[in-house]
């Protein structure tokens, strides 16, 4: 039970480690979209997307309904509600306190007010 | 491309661990800790403001800040670093004013990887379980807004 547990959980967040694939989750956030409606602010080609939406539906995130004309993506809104245990909310604070921190060491050092 | 945060909070044990690299060299990292003024760049969630009335990043030294949220709600933290070692080594205490009496003890390595590369690791060790459970949730809820604004702000680049 545990180790499903864990294992879906390191799937979602596997799933969720790739800034694209972020960008996709956020973007159905707020509503469902097409394939070609969710590459548009990617500099990526169509099929890549599409691998993105696979990782992120085997993962649990998405779903794809049948409509044969649009198949729009949808967000998976519980799996994503089981990512706010505490921990989960840990280390999504960290993750996004480490990637400020990146920034912050990416700059110039010279340009850093000396102490 | 960036370097995965891994957070394991054991069954059984009241431990945190958090590891971390950097595409920067140690003394960067390390200073990124020193500084209050770089601390408060990067240690807030988006959108609070971070005051540090205290930052004395040496062995015996103090800390303390406080968050605020635009609602203007402020959250303490206060706790004194224990030992510190440059480039090296920091021993501190963590107490959440939320959760007031709950004092983890973390200890930050800074490891050097060579090639301008840096690991950090933190060990953060609990009272209790519950302790570890509960306020770490606590500590967390705040700054963070519901639903999936959060995983919003990890898209910004």
């Amino acid at each position: 039970m545990q180790g499903d547990e864990d294992e879906r959980l390191d799937r979602a967040f596997l799933a969720l480690a790739d800034p694209v694939r972020r960008g996709i989750v956020a973007r159905l956030s707020r509503g469902p979209a097409t394939v070609n409606e969710l590459a548009e602010p990617h500099a990526i080609s169509l099929q890549a997307v599409s691998r993105h939406i696979q990782v992120l539906e085997q993962a649990g995130l998405v779903t794809r309904t049948r409509d044969a004309q649009r198949r729009p993506v949808h967000l998976a809104p519980e799996a994503l509600e089981r990512l706010t245990a505490w921990i989960d909310r840990y280390r999504l604070v960290h993750e996004r306190r480490f990637r400020s921190l990146d920034g912050l060491l990416a700059e110039d050092p010279t340009q850093e007010d000396p102490r | 491309m960036t370097n995965p945060v891994h957070v394991d909070a054991p069954a059984g044990v009241p431990f945190i661990d958090i590891t971390r690299e950097f595409d920067a060299p140690v003394s960067r990292v390390f200073a990124a800790h020193a500084d209050p003024a770089l601390v408060a760049r990067w240690m807030g969630p988006d959108g609070l403001s971070t005051d540090i009335s205290e930052w004395d990043f040496v062995s015996g030294g103090r800390w303390a800040f406080a968050q605020t949220e635009p609602s203007g709600e402020t959250y303490g933290f206060r706790g004194t670093f224990h030992t510190v070692r440059p480039d090296e080594l920091a021993i501190q205490t963590f107490e959440f004013l939320g959760f007031p009496d709950v004092v983890s003890v973390e200890t930050l390595r800074f490891v050097d990887l060579g090639d301008g590369r840096t690991r950090l690791e933190v060990h953060a060790v609990y009272p209790s379980l519950e302790a570890r459970d509960g306020m770490v949730a606590s500590g967390m809820e705040h700054g963070l807004t519901q639903g999936y604004a959060k995983l919003d702000d990890l898209v910004a680049d």
